[in-house]
């Protein structure tokens, strides 16, 4: 028997979230977030967590309510961000106001260094030279090298406990598609995760989906839960 | 006196990046000025849109009433859905940009200097900054260009001998658009191309802390 990837709750899914857990959020811009699952998150109160996530929405949501990165730091829940854009200078918002109050770490990693960091951890590579530092603040303390290309410097794989990514269809087996500009960290993230659990707007079965589009083979999808 | 002096307006300084783009290249365009590029493409032109949230060739901005949260660009804005649209990772997005696909960006800054080095994504008095994918871009991208006001607010430059901010790339700046000036940064120093009307060089010059070298066809704005 195949391992049960299904889980019936959100809550559910994330219930064994240790403190202390590093976690990789994906989506971007404010959309194409695991909603569902952050919100589960901020009931079942694990904290000291590191999220790891591109940016989400600076400003309030539509309902006057913290999005849902925002509510988990917020919370005192989040003890350190890794990301690209963890927040929009002077907008006073929950990130930036425990920032600089010293309650939380944070760690700018260039968005493409990010994601090739990402890849190197989920695809078991040792590390990756990436021109994108060379001669800024962000080469401190690695090794250049001069290529053919260029020059380069060693950026070290990053993995995670958890990934949490949402996803436009999943069957049972944990294979996914996405659906338009939705896709974009998932799939990374989802490889570079000891557990990674999709937030699916749609659940099949196996054969519903074509295998040729696949984009996450189910390999990289531990749990699934049905977003509301 | 250039105090209060009328600039050109930001329109007519990305009409005049629009110039710059390759008709059939892949283009990434930053946010603020580098925005509005997409709407002065020549007619008859054709440029492929990349975006970081994992869109190529994007198309217009949606109406609202068809606005689609799994179709956005790097702004965060809801895109049209356009044929010939392709969605990817954010790997293989930066792969484009990091392997040379992408074949100029635009892209706003702080501080551009006089050998083309950028600061765009830190303000130290401001806090952690947001590099997003601008150092990629600045390091991966064929061409930089830098489309932006010539001046902060109170008038300090921009443009400057040495960058002062935190760098996004060195020397990756091939050309700086502004609302007074199209300069060129060289290894030899910033090479003054084109002038706005009305300005002369020497007053570009009082808004520029680094030395503007007159090129032998130095003319004006040309749209």
């Amino acid at each position: 028997m195949p391992q049960e990837k299904l889980y019936a709750t959100p809550q559910a899914a994330v219930a064994d979230i240790q403190n202390g857990s590093t976690i990789l959020v994906a989506g971007f811009a404010g959309y194409g977030f695991a909603e569902g699952l952050l919100a589960a998150l901020l009931e079942v109160g694990s904290n000291d967590l590191t999220l790891i996530y591109r940016a989400g929405p600076y400003a309030e949501v539509e309902s006057g309510s913290l999005p849902a990165v925002e509510n988990l730091v917020s919370n005192g829940q989040v003890s350190k961000l890794i990301s690209p854009m963890p927040y929009e200078p002077g907008s006073g918002g929950v990130i930036e106001q425990q920032w600089q109050a010293g309650q939380l770490d944070i760690e700018i990693v260039p968005q493409g260094v990010l994601v090739e960091r990402l890849r190197a951890g989920g695809a078991g590579i040792g590390g990756v030279f990436l021109p994108t530092a060379v001669g800024t603040r962000f080469e401190t303390g690695k090794e250049r090298r001069n290529f053919s290309d260029g020059e380069a410097v060693l950026e070290l794989p990053l993995k995670a406990d958890y990934a949490f990514i949402r996803v436009a269809a999943a069957d049972t087996l944990g294979n996914a598609i996405y659906q338009g500009s939705s896709r974009n960290w998932a799939p990374i993230m989802a490889m570079a995760a000891r557990v990674t659990i999709a937030e699916a707007d749609r659940i099949v079965e196996p054969g519903e989906l074509d295998p040729e589009a696949i984009i996450s083979p189910g390999i990289f999808v531990n749990r699934i839960v049905a977003a509301r | 006196m250039v105090e209060g002096k009328e600039r050109l307006p930001r329109e007519v300084v990305a009409m005049r990046v629009a110039k710059e783009l390759p008709d059939g290249g892949f283009v990434n365009l930053g946010l603020g000025i580098p925005t509005l590029v997409s709407n002065f493409i020549p007619e008859g032109g054709v440029v492929f849109y990349h975006s970081e949230s994992g869109v190529l060739n994007c198309g217009p901005l949606a109406e609202e009433e068809e606005q689609d949260i799994d179709l956005i660009n790097a702004g965060g804005q809801f895109l049209q859905r356009v044929p010939g649209m392709a969605f990817f990772s954010t790997v293989d997005g930066f792969a484009m940009i990091r392997g040379g696909h992408v074949d100029v960006t635009v892209l706003g800054a702080h501080q551009v200097s006089a050998t083309g080095d950028l600061a765009n994504w830190m303000l130290p008095e401001r806090g952690v900054g947001n590099i997003g994918g601008a150092m990629d871009l600045a390091a991966g991208a064929k061409q930089v260009i830098v489309a932006m006001e010539h001046t902060d607010r109170q008038d300090g430059a921009k443009i400057v001998q040495e960058c002062t901010y935190p760098i996004t790339g060195k020397g990756c700046v091939s050309l700086i658009v502004t609302d007074l000036a199209v300069m060129q940064p060289t290894p030899d120093g910033l090479v003054l191309r084109e002038v706005a009307p009305g300005w002369t060089m020497e007053e570009v010059q009082e808004l520029t802390a680094a030395t503007l070298i007159p090129a032998p066809d130095l003319k004006e704005y040309e749209l």
